[in-house]
This record gives C-alpha cells, structure tokens and sequence, in this order.
C-alpha cells in the first residue's frame, strides 16, 4: 500500500512485526480518517523458514517431525494430515486403534486450541481475567496431553503408519477427570462471554461477516461456521476415525465477534462428547502397520480439520525415500483475507479484536515469500495474478 | 560506602525485583511463544518475580527471543536490540533459538540468536517446559544481583 500525501488528513498506522498484540510477527498498515480506519494492508513472511523446500531434503521419517514443527499450536493435525496422505501413498492403512488415538489426541488439541484463543482474545479486550482464568484451565488438558505423548506441545504421537503409545486405565481416568472439570469450567466462559456488558460492549456486532461474505472470501473454520457456513472437514470427509464417530458441526448465524466465541466454546462441548465416546468405544488391535521404505512416484491430496479450519497437505512421490514435493495450505492464510475486509470502515480500537477474531497463526502462515528489488512499492496481488504467476512459475 | 555504590545497590535491587520483558518471535513455530505466555499465567505465574510482558522494547530490561532467525525478522530484531535501554539482556528460548534446531539448512534461516546479537542465557527444550523459563529467568535474576558470585559458582562448577 502506497502512502498517499495528497490526502493530509489520512494516516498510516503501521503495526509490527514486533507488537503487543499477538505474540508472533505481522506487519499491518492501517490507513485512519481519524479514529475510523480506511484501508487495511497486511504483510506477512516474517516467519517464512522454507519448511516446503527443507522437505525435499529429507526422507518421510524426518519430515514428520519437520513438518509437526510448522506450529506449535496445532502441531498433531499438521503431523496427521501428512500421515495420511503418505499412507495414502504408500497404499497403508493405519490400524482402526491408531485412527481412533489420531483422533482423541485431535480433539483434545481442539480444547487446548481453542482455550489458548479464548484468553488472547479476552486479552485483545482488555479482559485479562478471563485470560488468566482460561490459560489456568488449560493446563488441565495440557496435562493430559502430558502424561498420553511425554511432551506439552510438539506430541509426537503420529508415527508413519500408526502412533507411538497406547492408553492404559490411569490414562483414561485421568482424561474423564480432567473433562470433568473442564466442562464445569466452560458453561462458565460461554455464561461469561454472553452476558457480560463490557466484554460485549467489544464483541456484540463488531467485524460482523454475513454468510455471503464469508463464502465469497473463503473462510474456513469456527470463522466460517460463526457466520453460519456449515463447513468442516471432519463431517465433509471424514478421515482417521472421524466416520466410526461422527461429529454435529456447530454452527451460529450472527457472524460477529461475539459469535466467534461462542461458536469456539460450543465446539469444546463437541470434543468433550467426542472424547468419551472414543474412550468408551475404543477399536482393539495393534497401534502400527509396517511402512515401506521408499514410495512409488505417485500423488495425493490430504485435508484435516485443523482448530482454525481446514488443513491441506498436497504429497507427491518419486520413487525415493524422500518427497518430491510437499505443498501446504494453512487455515490461516484463508482468513486473514477477511481481516482485512472486515477492518475497513471499523474503529481502530477494534482491529486488534477482529484480526484475534480469526484465530490468526503466523508461522503456519508464512508459506511464499516475493522479494521486492530497489524501491517497488508495496503491491497487491489478485486472484488471477496469483494464479497466472503459479502458473507461469511451474512451467519455467 | 560511597554514594555512587548505594546508588548502584539501589538499582540493583529495582533492577532484580522488577525485571520487565519484552518478547520477540524471530521465526519460531509458536510453541516456544505459547510456553512463555504460558508461564505469565496462574499455574506458574513469572509476575511473583516482578516480571512483567511489557509491549514496548523501549520499557524493557530483557529481551525474550524464540525460533531461528529468519532473514525477514533479522532487521527487525536488530532493531528491537538497540531500541531497548542499557543495561539490556537477552534470553534465547528454545532448541532453533540455539542453534537453529530442526529447521537448520532451511534456505531462509540465517542461524540462531546469537549470530544477531548477544545472548545472555539459553533455555533448551523444543520447546522448554514452562519450569525450565522460570528457572532460566530467576538464573539470569540471580546473575544480577550478584554477579562475581554467580561467575565463581560457574567456573567452579
């Protein structure tokens, strides 16, 4: 975005890479007419490492620990969505006792997902009380998460085939205590988030997407859900044992903030139903299929429903021990488009609410980056652009 | 006792009780970022050793880096450092904050923080347990208030 100065009344705030807001790094020009903001630009690549390249360098083991490292929020789902899809290709199937494990560690990263939003979001508010009070109730489930894997955030669960660890008794009776509790605690949050006046003095009606919005700008997730779109992998097209348990899609009508987090918190009640019937009903048999080394030259497509929206894992094999190509599409990069729709016309207060608003994760994000050579001003790119430059690209 | 040294016990002793962060995420994959925020909080509360996340660099004692440093972020972290306050320190967060971690050899990681700029204390874990945070943070406490004392423990040990 070019700064126009002509307009003297106009002015850019910029904001980052380094801000208070998010923990991670974007830069965002917000052009103001006083307080209400009149354009909106985001740039991003800040924490782009070149995850897809690195791929090629390494063989399928090494990947899924690469690649479970895009993000430390939803780092199972990147690790099962790339599972899938080179068992897909390898022409393995992963035992019904793993595929079920797959999922309850799913759903219980949703919860801890889903909690962790629900207290920046609060923060973004101004309501650190209630950011200290989700952020201590996730550690529940962060214990949970704990004493299944070995680790707190990057599990290792997913092995090539299956997952590394079975459940025992004491397991499962510490999952039904700590669901317990934690669902006492979330009747609470969503009492909260829909009757306190100042809380939805900040969400009620602000960064409203309508349905047609929302399916025009792509959104995928809660975002999309909140806005009445009944889009989600898990139902869509089940995967792991999605089909053995299916889930009811959550969904409200409103589009606003204030919908967003109930939306969030209703989809905790989900998980903690899917959780119990997983416990309940959990297939017998082995935890892993035997892998081949090497995988005939072949392709795939795997999508997963991450906590932020569909996931998307394109593979493709050559035959060797390593990927060809690994192409991945994150939730985010979907709608964060919105942001900057949504922004436009709002007050500047509110920006940092709606941009917490999609659940935004950058180091999932930052997949492409385009080098500017001397003194190019900023520029945007369209669909088409995009799409022709991808496909100019390919072609060389 | 002169009056520069009761000046300099004074900060100090400011210095030790209320160190003030500031946190920057060069390129890490988030979790080392969630585990810091997750140390601010109830179950392990830093804020019983005065810290407090401060949002401006320019407010800051410590620097809180996490993930390898892309070469996006390089500038920007550069420009972090030298916008803070002396005496100023800086705590690296996690294995790629160290040395690069998994995502060595990626064609837009330069290397880890202290190629950038210099780092004071390292916390390995990818990502750290929020424990082991606290304790790099009170090691790095302790360091200040007596750092002769800190030094002969090093070398000793």
């Amino acid at each position: 975005m070019k700064l126009d100065t002509t307009v003297p009344q106009r002015f850019v705030v910029p904001i980052g890479p380094q801000h208070p807001a998010l923990k991670e790094p974007g830069h965002f020009e917000f052009t103001v007419d006083g307080e209400q903001v009149t354009g909106a630009s985001v740039r991003l690549g800040y924490a782009h490492r070149g995850i897809e390249k690195a791929t090629e360098g390494r063989n399928w083991v090494q990947n899924l620990y690469l690649l479970e490292r895009i993000c430390g929020i939803c780092s199972h789902v990147h690790a099962t969505a790339y599972c899938l899809g080179v068992e897909r290709l390898a022409g393995v199937t992963a035992p019904p006792r793993a595929q079920a494990i797959r999922l309850l560690v799913a759903e219980l990263e949703r919860i801890h997902s889903h909690l962790l939003w629900l207290g920046v979001a609060a923060h973004e508010a101004g309501f650190d009380t209630l950011f200290m009070y989700s952020w201590r109730d996730r550690e529940t489930v962060m214990d949970i998460l704990e004493a299944l894997t070995g680790n707190r955030v990057n599990y290792s669960a997913n092995l090539l085939g299956g997952v590394k660890f079975d459940l025992t008794p004491e397991l499962t009776d510490k999952i039904y205590k700590g669901l317990e509790l934690l669902e006492e605690r979330t009747h609470q949050y969503v009492d909260v988030v829909t009757s306190d006046a100042t809380l939805l003095q900040r969400t009620r009606g602000v960064g409203a997407t309508t349905r047609e919005q929302a399916e025009e700008l792509g959104l995928v997730g809660p975002t999309a859900r909140a806005s009445g779109v009944e889009r989600d992998i898990r139902t869509e097209a089940p995967y792991a044992a999605y089909p053995d348990f299916p889930v009811q899609v959550v969904t409200a009508t409103a589009g606003d903030l204030e919908a967003r987090f109930v939306v969030r918190l209703q989809e905790l009640f989900e998980a903690y139903r899917l959780i119990r019937a997983v416990l309940e009903k959990l297939p017998p048999g082995d935890l892993q299929a035997r892998m081949p080394r090497k995988i005939k030259p072949a392709e795939t497509v795997s999508r997963v429903e991450a906590p932020r929206g569909e996931l998307f894992y394109f593979i493709k094999s050559n035959g060797t021990d390593q990927p060809e190509r690994i192409k991945v599409r994150t939730p985010t990069l979907c709608n964060l488009a919105s942001v900057c729709v949504l922004a436009i016309g709002s007050q500047l207060a509110d920006v940092p609410m709606i941009l917490a608003g999609v659940d935004p994760c950058f180091s999932c994000n930052d997949r492409m980056v385009t080098v500017y050579s001397g003194d190019t001003a900023h520029t945007q790119w369209t669909w088409k652009q995009l799409r022709q430059y991808g496909i100019d690209y390919y072609r060389r | 006792m002169t009056w520069q040294r009761v000046v300099d016990d004074f900060r100090t002793w400011a210095r030790v009780n209320s160190p003030w962060v500031v946190h920057f995420n060069t390129g890490s994959c988030n979790g080392c970022d969630i585990e810091i925020l997750a140390t601010l909080t109830p179950r392990y509360d830093a804020e019983r050793f005065g810290v407090k996340l401060e949002g401006s660099p320019r407010h800051a004692d410590v620097l809180i880096c996490t993930g390898p440093v892309t070469r996006q972020a390089r500038d920007r972290l550069l420009r972090v450092y030298e916008q803070m306050p002396e005496p100023k320190f800086v705590i690296a967060v996690g294995s790629c904050a160290i040395s690069g971690g998994v995502f060595q050899g990626c064609y837009n990681v330069i290397g880890h923080i202290d190629e950038v700029i210099p780092v004071d204390v390292y916390i390995p874990g990818c990502p750290p347990r929020p424990e082991a945070i606290l304790d790099g943070v009170v090691k790095l406490l302790g360091h200040l208030k007596n750092p002769v004392l800190e030094e002969t423990i090093q070398e000793a040990g």
